[in-house]
Parts: structure tokens; C-alpha cells; sequence
């Protein structure tokens, strides 16, 4: 793709064409260096968005809870755009990306724009492309951009945390998923949800989170904020309206101390560093046939290797 | 007690089977070694060489087949099965507009059918009218269009509906074609008890495999019981749910899987209709079930047998049922759809004909046979006539019919029976453990263990260890045939324009305060949690139309979206 | 017939660019047994799939395959409503300029349809029976040939 190309495109997407948006995104995802090109020509100042992450348990309904958040929004005339974060599989290196299921209603309102991004293996270029995405979408002037994760592993701590809001899903009977959890995602709820409230061991579940929170088991207070707790049905459209509305007391609360612009600030330099790791790792698998096992010093062989990625790299 | 088999025969057999392994198999093998390396049926089921006594050594007679008409009524539901009367002939029919489908079902009439049984298009099926924006395109294609009362009694011009019975493949919107079905015979001056036919009505199959579900799957399951309980005090010869295995099969799972999903459906209705505070008794001589009849022959035949034991044995030993009625399970079967090819397809002819047999072996109460054409539209006349005739034949030549349960006491089928029946426990205890079927629903567990056995199915079939002839064994690269069948011509366009149009006069013409009135009444009662039925008769007699009923509903239900499942 | 090789070479000529591919369910009949073999068949051999579920609109389908920028588009239909619905669905594609993005259809479709389908601009039918393998290595052929434009 020539300079030329690319800013049209980058101009025709800025006026709001969604093939462009799409293929935008597309370069993003597969070449690092258009990646970087495009993000040189739209980062600098922030695009005023919202990013609001989804993680839960899975099962626990979050791609209806999101399309129910997205029906709120669109009717506030906001304009939407959702990451659903689908696992590769590690075998085929293929991937059925199917959270768009229950948020197809949306599709064709112009306001909305959903995008499905596998991860691609663990070191792959899900996180970088993924944020990049957020960051683009961002400029775009979408006002909500909501992130939608798998709901397990190391990674869907790390991708919420570059979230301004972190939204915890959870449902009724749950208690021993929850459990499991409580030292990894269960810790970094800004407002847990528990869906699927019309549930009979619905109350159950609540007192649980609840006491849980109350004593600082889950969740834990950042400054001043302190986690929240909405019940929701999304299948019935219940209690909706009290979780935007938490989500915005959310929002004013990390834009009155500041923590909003940290968090994009952070966003930033974490995209960077997911660049480096994935452009490091690609090289070093690269020559890895090069690394010498008959050095037994493999400390100075492994410093060796360094170099070479980063001469190759360079 | 009556065990089949005392140990000293027992003993005799063993002895000589082993010495027929270490002599006479040996130097058969020799000669003719075995064209696979294992045998076995859809479901997976390992098959041997040979079954003798010992397979099914253990056999009480009465605790296991009893005679028939009696239980665990494995040889039938009843004593004289097809010797008193032959099984009800009932083809799956309807397309176009009602004038279309009224003229088809006065045709089959005319050539010895005994039953109807009405095919609605997909718009009818989802519970939208045929002037919706989403309708476009399918209205009429894939079976008839019914959007109003109108509609329903047009189909039924000059058949008296007080003489045939209906069975309608409806399932969310049963309660509305029922009701338009009630309200047709009531104007024909039929009374209530001569009303006669069968609502499809089973949810819970529909977010299994058929997927043209509406509601989430609670209140879908409560306005289908609405329907029983409505159908149970008010039309004393209406079978309001037939509780189907034939789509969950469709779908692509096995025979075990087909059996034991089915009636872990059927327990789930009857857990609701007991909560409800019916008595057993009441309803279960109401409920029926509908099976597939499929390729495997024996496995097909074994299934339908294992299938009415279980269904007595649950209704029986987990529901204190008392009624003998109550322990029947009375089906309907289908031959397999799925097992028809594009390829060569005069011989899906062949195969629906041994899948009719497989059901008539197997005690159907009637049965639907596929028309070769299937695989590309809705079928001709003349395919829909030659799938009747296939029926009459295996009726009335070939003398299947004359006695019981023929393959009773076959060492084979008798160990096949119980070993189905054994695998589609496993598959009850599991949905069992996850709190019932609704549950398992919801955890997707069905929907995946189906698309497992489909897709190993279709591997199976691609990597040549299960033949299909015409599409991977005997293939034919010049395939006349499969150009050459002539297809039902629908003019669908013109179909859906007077439909639209009778809608639109309909609207037109209807009382607007009486049609406002009675759906309003219908939402309230919704919101209550009352027995629907009434308020929906109420309506469809004011001229609301099915999308409009449906639309109240949805306000009060909301509607479902399918987790992703693969 | 392809077989396994020819996927293999098939694969080996994207050099790593991971192939998009749309699988539908257009119009209202469920029978999506079909499309989920194929999507997982497709899954297997390395492609990254978008499936939308049942009862999708024309209008759902060009939007989703504008919003992924998906290589190609599979679409499942068993109502028998292919015609109307494939005219709806190849006409928004030109409105929208996806005109470029092959459109594969499977299903039940009588013979008669099939050379007005392809009229359609349609790329390749595949009736009941069509093994896995083709449907696999039509669907990357179609990719490739696109992205060789």
C-alpha cells in the first residue's frame, strides 16, 4: 500500500465510510508497519472516547448484556464500537469468532460498528492489534468503545486494565466459578454485574458478591471509588438503566480525578510494548534455528541471541 | 420371573461358541477376511459377528418385552397392532397459498390418505405475517402460508374437519394455529369433540435443532403447556404436543442422542404440567412423540422399541402414573430427510422405503414417507403420490403387517434394544444432573453433543469409512437423473403479492375496537401468568393476525438469541 | 475433487495472511446444521471465522462482511428462498462496492436455479453432499484469486 492509498483510505474512514473503517482495521491486524503507519497518522490528543471493558465468566451472558448496553447507548445517540475477543485455536491456528451472534440486531444501524478479533495465540498479535483498534476507533469518534473479552487468563487482565471502566459479569449459581477466580479477573471489577438476576438462587449469589465486596475479598478500592454492584437480566431487560447509569457516575468519577488521561497514557505505552514483544518474538522464532546449544553458557548465549534479534531488527 | 435362558443352556452355548471361534471362524476369515475393521451403527455402537443367547443371557421376558398391548409394552402399544388396523398414512403437505394446499390435500385424500398433516412455510413457522419486511421471499416456499383465520379456512374448503384429523408442524405459534384451527371447525359447525389432530408444540426440540424458536426457553415451555392444558380440558381428542426427536436427528445427531434428548424433553413437560397441578393421569394419555425413521436399519427399529419402554418405565416408576394409556408412547415417524441425496435421486425412492419399514417394524402409529425430490423443493405431486404408495406397499403386500413385533426374540435386535436403551440413559442422567432439560438447554449442552456427532458423521463420510451411494461410492460424474426430476413449479412472487394483499384487506375490513380489545386482554393475561389459549382464540376470532399475536406475546415473553455453539 | 495436498498448497500460497470468511444463515429457516459443520470444518483447516447465527437479513450480511472485511462470503440457505434472497443480498454488495468479495452458496437448490444463481454473480453452489474438502478448498481458492486482483 502506497502513502497515497493509505491516507485515502484513512480519510475516507474519517468520513464515516464503514468499508474503509473494515479494511482499516484489517491492516492493522496484519502488518505491524501499516499499523504504525496508521496509528502516526491519527494518535496525538485523545479522541474523547469511552472504553469500557467486558470480562465475566463465561456463560455468564455478557455479548447479550453489551447488545442491551448498545440498544441504551444508541438511543442516547451515541455512537458505538465493540472489540469481541475470540480464542485462536492453538492447533489449526483458525478461529470461530461467533460473539457477534447476539449482537446482530445492531449490525446494520450506522451508528454501530463491531468488530471480531481472535486472539491469535498467546504472544500473537491479538493485544497489540487489538489496542490499536481501540485507539482507532477512538479517533473515529466513537463515544463508547466496548472491549469485550474471553473471560479467562492473564491476558484478559492485562487487555481490561487498559479499559476506563471494567465491567464484571457474573450470573446466578456461579459460586464455585467465582471462587476460582477471585485472584484474577474477580479483582478488578470497577462494577460487577450479576446477570441473569431473575434467576431463583439469584439473591444467593448476590448476598455472596456482595459480602465479598464488602470486605474486600473481590474487587478492591481504587482512591476514592468503590466497586459497584448492579443486578441485571439482560434476556429481560432488566436493570439496565442502573448499570449505565453506574457506568457514567464511573466515568465522571476517573475524569474529576484525572485517572482518565492515565489511563490512555497507559493504553499507549502498553500498545508499545506489545509491539515490541510481538516484533521481538516473531524475529526470535525466526532464527531460532541459529541459537547454539553447544554453548553451555547459555546465559551469554541467550544475551547473544538478544543482540542478534535486535541487529536483525534494527 | 421368566428368564428366556436357564444356565445349563447357557453353559451348552458358550461351549460351542468358542469352539466355533477357534474352528469354524477361522477358516472363514481366512477365506474372506473382513471388509472393515469394526461395524457399527450410527450411534457408534460396535456391532459383532454374531449374536447368540448369551448376548442378552440375562433376559426376563416380562420385565423386558411382555406381550403386547401390555407392559413395558416393548412388542407395541397394543394387542393387535397392524392385524386390527393399519398405521395412519399421514404425508406432510403444503405449499403456496391456502388455495394451493387445499387442492394438494384434497388430492391426497382422493388417493387413500388418512391423515393430514400440514407444512406451513418458514414466515408462518417464526410467527410473522406474510407482509412483514423479514417474510420476504419465503412465504409460501417451503410450505403454506397461514397469517389469519382466513388463511386456515381456506385450506380447509370443503374437508369436513369434523371427519380427518390434522397434524400441524407449528411450534411457538402453535397456540395460534390451533386456535384458528378451533375456530375453522367451530364455524364448519364441528364440536369440540370431534376435533382431532395433533400441535407440534414441543419448545424444547426447537433450541436443540430446529431453531425456529421465539420465546426464551422458559416461557416457551409454559405457552406450550398452556396449549395441553387448554387441549387436555377442551378438545378430548387432540393431541397437543408431539414431542420430536425427527429434528433433533435432522440435525445430525445419533439414534441414542435422538432417543434420549427426546425424552428427556418429555420429562421435562411432564415435571411442568405436575407443577402446574395437573394430574398425571389427566394429560399423559395426551402426549405424543414423533421419531425419525433412518438409514441403519436395525438400530432404527431398536430405538423405537427402547423408546417405549423407557416411556412407560419413567411415566410408570418417576411419575406414579396408574392410567395404562398414561405408559404409552405413540408416535409418528418420518423417514429421514437428511439421508436423501441431491446425487442420482431416484434412489432416495430406495432409501425412504427401507426407512419405512425400519418404522413399521418398529410400531409407528403412522407415518410420513419422503418424496424423492426432497432434497431440492417441496414435492411434486406425483413424488408426494409414489412416497404414499411406498407406504400402501410395505401395508398391504408385503405382510409385515400381519403379525406383532416380528423381530422380537432376534438375539441381535434384543441386545441392541437394551444396549440403546443403556446409552440413551447415560444421556438422561447427565441432563438429569444439570437440573433438567431447560438447564442443559441453556448451558448449550444438547446443542453441542449434536454438533459433535455431525460433524464426526460428515468426517466419516469424507474420509470413506461410512458410504453414501451416489455421493461417495458409485458415483456418477454424468448425473443425468439429478437434472432430469421434474420440481414442483411455485410462483412465489404472485403467492406472496395475494397474501399480502388479503392481509391487507383484512386489516381494512376487521372491527378495530373489537381486534384492539381482545389483544390487549391477551397481554394482560400474558402479564398474569394465566392459561393463554382462551384470550388467543379470542383474538384470532376478532381477525388479529398471527404476527400480531405473536408481537403481544413477545412484549411479555422477550424473545431468544442462541448462544454461540459449535 | 481436491484433496487433502491440494488444501495444503492451497494454504501455503496465503504465506500467513490469515483468510476472513463470512459464514451466514440468510432468511428464516434454521437448519443450521449445514453452515456449523462447515464453519468448523473451515476453523480446522486454519481460517478465521466470523458465523452470525440464523435468520440474518441481506442487509446483516453485507454489513458484517463490511464491518470484518471478510475475503469471502458463505451463505447456507434450505428455505428454498435462495433466488429472491441471493438477488437481494449481490445487489447491496455492488451498492455497497464489496462487489469484489466471492459469494459462495450452500444448500437446497434445484438444478433449474443454478445457472440463474450463477447469473448472479455468484461464484460456486454446493448441493447436499458436497464433502468438506471441496467446500474447503473452493472457499480458499476464491480468497486467494481475490487478493491476487
Amino acid at each position: 500500500m502506497t502513502t497515497q492509498e493509505l491516507d485515502t483510505l484513512i480519510d475516507k474512514a474519517f468520513q464515516g465510510d464503514r468499508a474503509s473503517i473494515g479494511r482499516l482495521l484489517t491492516y492493522i491486524e496484519r502488518s505491524p508497519l501499516d499499523a504504525s503507519r496508521i496509528l502516526n497518522k491519527v494518535m496525538g490528543g485523545e479522541g474523547g472516547g469511552h472504553v469500557i471493558g467486558v470480562t465475566g465468566i463465561p456463560g455468564s451472558g455478557k455479548s447479550t448484556l453489551i447488545s442491551k448496553l448498545i440498544s441504551r447507548y444508541k438511543e442516547q445517540g451515541l455512537r458505538i464500537a465493540v472489540v469481541a475477543i475470540d480464542p485462536t485455536s492453538p492447533l489449526s491456528k483458525g478461529a470461530l469468532l461467533g460473539d457477534r451472534i447476539r449482537m446482530q440486531e445492531h449490525a446494520t444501524d450506522p451508528r454501530v460498528f463491531i468488530r471480531s478479533v481472535p486472539t491469535r495465540g498467546v504472544k500473537g498479535g491479538l493485544s497489540f492489534s487489538g489496542v490499536a483498534m481501540i485507539e482507532v476507533f477512538d479517533k473515529l469518534g466513537f463515544d463508547k468503545i466496548i472491549v469485550e473479552s474471553i473471560g479467562v487468563g492473564q491476558t484478559d487482565i492485562d487487555i481490561m486494565n487498559l479499559a476506563h471502566t471494567i465491567l464484571v459479569v457474573t450470573a446466578p449459581g456461579m459460586g464455585d466459578e467465582i471462587q476460582a477466580l477471585k485472584a484474577g479477573i474477580m479483582e478488578i471489577g470497577d462494577i460487577y454485574v450479576l446477570n441473569k438476576s431473575d434467576k431463583p438462587e439469584a439473591n444467593r449469589t448476590y448476598a455472596y458478591l456482595d459480602f465479598a465486596l464488602e470486605t474486600g475479598e473481590i474487587g478492591s478500592e481504587k482512591l476514592k471509588w468503590r466497586p459497584k454492584l448492579i443486578k441485571t437480566s439482560a434476556a429481560l431487560g432488566q436493570g439496565i438503566d442502573e448499570l449505565v447509569k453506574a457506568v457514567e457516575e464511573h466515568l465522571e468519577f476517573i475524569k474529576e480525578y484525572g485517572i482518565y488521561s492515565e489511563k490512555i497514557s497507559a493504553r499507549r505505552r502498553y500498545m508499545v510494548r506489545l509491539l515490541a514483544e510481538k516484533l521481538f518474538t516473531e524475529k526470535l522464532e525466526e532464527i531460532d534455528e541459529e541459537i547454539d546449544i553447544a554453548n553451555r553458557d547459555i546465559y551469554l548465549e541467550a544475551i547473544k541471541l538478544i543482540n542478534k534479534v535486535v541487529s536483525q531488527l534494527g | 420371573m421368566a428368564r428366556l435362558f436357564n444356565e445349563e443352556t447357557l453353559k451348552i452355548i458358550e461351549e460351542r461358541l468358542k469352539k466355533w471361534e477357534k474352528e469354524t471362524l477361522p477358516k472363514s476369515l481366512s477365506k474372506y477376511p473382513l471388509r472393515q475393521d469394526s461395524f457399527r451403527t450410527h450411534s457408534n455402537i460396535e456391532v459383532k459377528g454374531v449374536y447368540t443367547p448369551l448376548d442378552i443371557r440375562n433376559m426376563d421376558y416380562f420385565e423386558k418385552l411382555g406381550l403386547p398391548g401390555e407392559y413395558p409394552f416393548t412388542r407395541g402399544i397394543h394387542a393387535t397392532m397392524y392385524r386390527g388396523r393399519i398405521w395412519t398414512m399421514r404425508m406432510f403437505s403444503g405449499y403456496g397459498s391456502a388455495e394451493d394446499t387445499n387442492k394438494r390435500l384434497k388430492f391426497l385424500i382422493e388417493h387413500g390418505e388418512t391423515g393430514l398433516s400440514l407444512a406451513f412455510d418458514f414466515p408462518t413457522l417464526v410467527g410473522i405475517d406474510a407482509d412483514d419486511p423479514m417474510a420476504s421471499g419465503e412465504v409460501g416456499v417451503c410450505g403454506v402460508s397461514v397469517s389469519s383465520i382466513e388463511d386456515m379456512e381456506i385450506i380447509f374448503d370443503g374437508i369436513n374437519m369434523g371427519e380427518i384429523t390434522t397434524n400441524m408442524t407449528i411450534n411457538p405459534p402453535a397456540p395460534v394455529l390451533l386456535a384458528m384451527y378451533v375456530a375453522t371447525a367451530e364455524k364448519q359447525g364441528v364440536p369440540y369433540d370431534r376435533i382431532g389432530g395433533t400441535t407440534q408444540n414441543d419448545p424444547l426440540k426447537e433450541f436443540i435443532a430446529q431453531k425456529s424458536y421465539v420465546f426464551p426457553p422458559e416461557p416457551a415451555v409454559k405457552l406450550a403447556m398452556d396449549v395441553v392444558e387448554w387441549s387436555v380440558r377442551n378438545l378430548p381428542k387432540w393431541n397437543p404436543i408431539s414431542i420430536s426427536g425427527y429434528h433433533i436427528r435432522e440435525a445430525g445427531s445419533t439414534a441414542v442422542q435422538e432417543l434420549a434428548f427426546t425424552i428427556a424433553n418429555g420429562i421435562e413437560y411432564v415435571r411442568h404440567l405436575i407443577n402446574r397441578g395437573m394430574d398425571v393421569d389427566e394429560f399423559a394419555p395426551r402426549l405424543s412423540f414423533f421419531f425419525d425413521s433412518h438409514i441403519n436399519f436395525f438400530e432404527e427399529i431398536a430405538k423405537f422399541r427402547a423408546a417405549r419402554r423407557m416411556w412407560a418405565k419413567i411415566m410408570k416408576e418417576w411419575f406414579n402414573a396408574k392410567k395404562e394409556r398414561s405408559l404409552w408412547l405413540r408416535f409418528h415417524t418420518q423417514t429421514a430427510g437428511v439421508s436423501l441425496t441431491a446425487q442420482q435421486p431416484y434412489n432416495n425412492i430406495i432409501r425412504t422405503t427401507i426407512e419405512a419399514l425400519a418404522a413399521v417394524l418398529g410400531g409407528t402409529q403412522s407415518l410420513h414417507t419422503n418424496a424423492l425430490d426432497e432434497p431440492f423443493r417441496v414435492p411434486s405431486e406425483f413424488a408426494a403420490k409414489l412416497a404414499l404408495r411406498t407406504q400402501q406397499i410395505i401395508a398391504f403386500e408385503t405382510g409385515v403387517a400381519d403379525t406383532v413385533d416380528p423381530l422380537a426374540g432376534s438375539y441381535y435386535v434384543e441386545w441392541l434394544t437394551d444396549k440403546i436403551e443403556e446409552e440413551a440413559w447415560k444421556y438422561i442422567d447427565r441432563i438429569e444432573m444439570m437440573g433438567g432439560m431447560i438447564e442443559a438447554v441453556k448451558r448449550g449442552y444438547p446443542q453441542r453433543e449434536i454438533t459433535d456427532a455431525s460433524f464426526r458423521f460428515q468426517k466419516e463420510v469424507e474420509e470413506g469409512r461410512r458410504y453414501i451411494v451416489g455421493v461417495n461410492i458409485f458415483v456418477e460424474e454424468e448425473d443425468e437423473e439429478i437434472r432430469n426430476v421434474p420440481l414442483l413449479d411455485i410462483n412465489q412472487k404472485e403467492i406472496e403479492m395475494r397474501q399480502r394483499e388479503r392481509l391487507r384487506r383484512l386489516r381494512e375490513r376487521r372491527d378495530k375496537a373489537r381486534w384492539e380489545r381482545s389483544l390487549k386482554n391477551l397481554k394482560r393475561a400474558a402479564e398474569k401468568g394465566e392459561n393463554v389459549m382462551p384470550y388467543i382464540l379470542q383474538a384470532v376470532k376478532s381477525y388479529a393476525t398471527l404476527g400480531e399475536i405473536m408481537s403481544t406475546l413477545k412484549e411479555v415473553y422477550g424473545i431468544w438469541v442462541e448462544p454461540p455453539i459449535y | 475433487m481436491g484433496g487433502a495436498t491440494d488444501i495444503l498448497e492451497l494454504l501455503k500460497k496465503s504465506k500467513g495472511r490469515r483468510i476472513k470468511v463470512l459464514v451466514a444463515k440468510l432468511g428464516l429457516d434454521g437448519h443450521d446444521r449445514g453452515a456449523k459443520v462447515v464453519a468448523r470444518a473451515l476453523k480446522d483447516a486454519g481460517l478465521e471465522v466470523i458465523y452470525t447465527g440464523i435468520r440474518q437479513t441481506p442487509e446483516q450480511v453485507v454489513e458484517t462482511a463490511i464491518q470484518e472485511d471478510v475475503d469471502v462470503i458463505g451463505v447456507s440457505i434450505l428455505s428454498g428462498a435462495h433466488i429472491p434472497l441471493m438477488k437481494k443480498l449481490m445487489e447491496l454488495l455492488r451498492e455497497k462496492g464489496l462487489d469484489d468479495v466471492p459469494v459462495l452458496l450452500g444448500g437446497t437448490i434445484p438444478i433449474p436455479d443454478i445457472p440463474k444463481l450463477k447469473e448472479l454473480g455468484i461464484r460456486n453452489i454446493f448441493l447436499p453432499g458436497t464433502s468438506l474438502k471441496e467446500i474447503i478448498k473452493e472457499t480458499l481458492e476464491a480468497a486467494l484469486e481475490r487478493r491476487e486482483e
